[in-house]
């Protein structure tokens, strides 16, 4: 795989992951606003989401249970996972390239955002 | 108003800071977070969240198209990312510490300096003489495609450029915005790389930069499902209708017109966070 393939592959890779994730939150808005959109929002007052909106396994169950909500959760973990997969990707091009000091730099990176996940 | 009123409502707001941010080349975070605490009254945290998603969707979808053409220092963007990425990290911890009127606060100083950077003179890139030793060990010089073929560049203070990148990183995590602002003064103010270049790189390390911190906010339940839907559809739709009408004739005046709507929303920002009212 020489550079220029790789840099077609994180173009896609980029250009599909931020359609997908448009896709699945707009659905999941759809369902979402079908179901409670004659409700009054509540945003003035900070109150912390739910624990099915904050950890990615109770988020999956609630979709499957239909909510709309959770499936827009879903798609943003889908677009916060396009810069993540990009890098990943990266590293192996920089061991391809046998680019070791640019594969540990990358590396590290990738560590850091995980890391906080 | 009902959440379908507000959906609404908040996609057209979304739609429009995406695209005047997307001609400005400001970004439409910076817009977003005042436009949502100052006339919607929904609370910082939650429009910080909102905004930072909406940042790793404008950048990774510029970036799809940047990619090919080979502009962007990859490597450059990488070594800085390193930087940006642990600032993010101190910015989200210290945004879960800090009062949302001092947040407040500092959003509105720092839209103000993003305002006023936006119109200073950038520096003339180096692209002839001797690489430096550093930026020659970390392989950052490069070339990039010009109409009369390959152009080189060399890439100065490194270190400086580094420490500058840390800041921009603390910035965007703590108020969830991409701080391009801040990126592309560092990379050509400090690290003398031509303007094509350090604008696309950016945009490159604006998104990773957001993933880094994100998943703080994702723990804390800053990011709301409901909110962050029409901010997210609504400032991609505005940023990809506005690299398709991009034309350089008339982006000074819009610039110019933007930076004081910036000015006047910081200002709100402020007195609103010195009232306590944020």
């Amino acid at each position: 795989m020489r550079d220029a393939d790789l840099k077609k592959i994180i173009g896609q890779l980029l250009r599909y992951g931020v359609l997908s994730a448009s896709v699945i939150v707009l659905t999941g808005g759809v369902v979402y606003l079908v179901r409670h959109g004659g409700q009054a929002p509540q945003y003035h007052a900070f109150r912390g989401e739910p624990d099915q909106m904050r950890q990615p396994a109770l988020m999956w169950q609630a979709m499957l249970h239909g909510e709309g909500r959770a499936l827009i959760q879903i798609g943003l973990l889908v677009l916060i996972a396009t810069p993540i997969a990009r890098i990943v990707f990266s590293i192996f091009g920089y061991i391809l390239e046998k680019d070791y000091l640019y594969a540990v730099i990358t590396a590290f990176v990738l560590l850091v955002i995980v890391w906080n996940f | 108003m009902t959440v379908v009123v507000f959906t609404a409502v908040i996609f057209t707001g979304a739609l429009v800071a995406g695209l005047l941010g997307s001609l400005t080349g400001l970004g439409g975070g910076v817009v977003i977070i005042p436009l949502l605490t100052l006339v919607f009254k929904v609370d910082i945290h939650y429009a910080i969240g909102a905004s930072l998603v909406s940042v790793i969707a404008t950048s990774s979808g510029a970036a799809a198209a940047y990619v090919k053409e080979g502009i962007t220092n990859i490597r450059l963007g990488m070594f800085l990312e390193v930087a940006t990425t642990v600032g993010a990290i101190v910015g989200a911890w210290l945004a879960t510490w800090l009062s949302t009127s001092l947040i407040a606060i500092l959003f509105g100083l720092v839209l103000i300096f993003s305002a006023i950077l936006s119109f200073v003179h950038l520096a003339d890139p180096v692209l002839t003489g001797e690489p430096g030793g550093l930026s020659k060990r970390l392989r950052l010089n490069s070339s990039f495609p010009t109409p009369d073929g390959e152009q080189p560049y060399f890439v100065k203070n490194v270190i400086g450029g580094f420490l500058m990148m840390n800041i921009a990183g603390i910035i965007s995590g703590l108020l969830g915005i991409g701080s391009g602002a801040l990126k592309v003064i560092a990379m050509d103010n400090v690290m003398r790389v031509p303007f094509k270049v350090s604008t696309t790189t950016s945009n490159f390390m604006i998104g990773v930069t957001a993933a880094a911190s994100v998943g703080i906010y994702l723990k804390r339940g800053y990011i709301d499902p409901g909110l962050s839907m029409p901010v997210v559809l609504g400032v991609l739709a505005g940023a990809f209708a506005g690299s398709r009408i991009l034309t350089s004739a008339r982006t000074s005046r819009l610039k110019t017109l933007f930076a004081l709507v910036i000015l006047v929303l910081a200002a709100e920002m402020i007195y609103n966070g010195f009232a306590h009212n944020i």
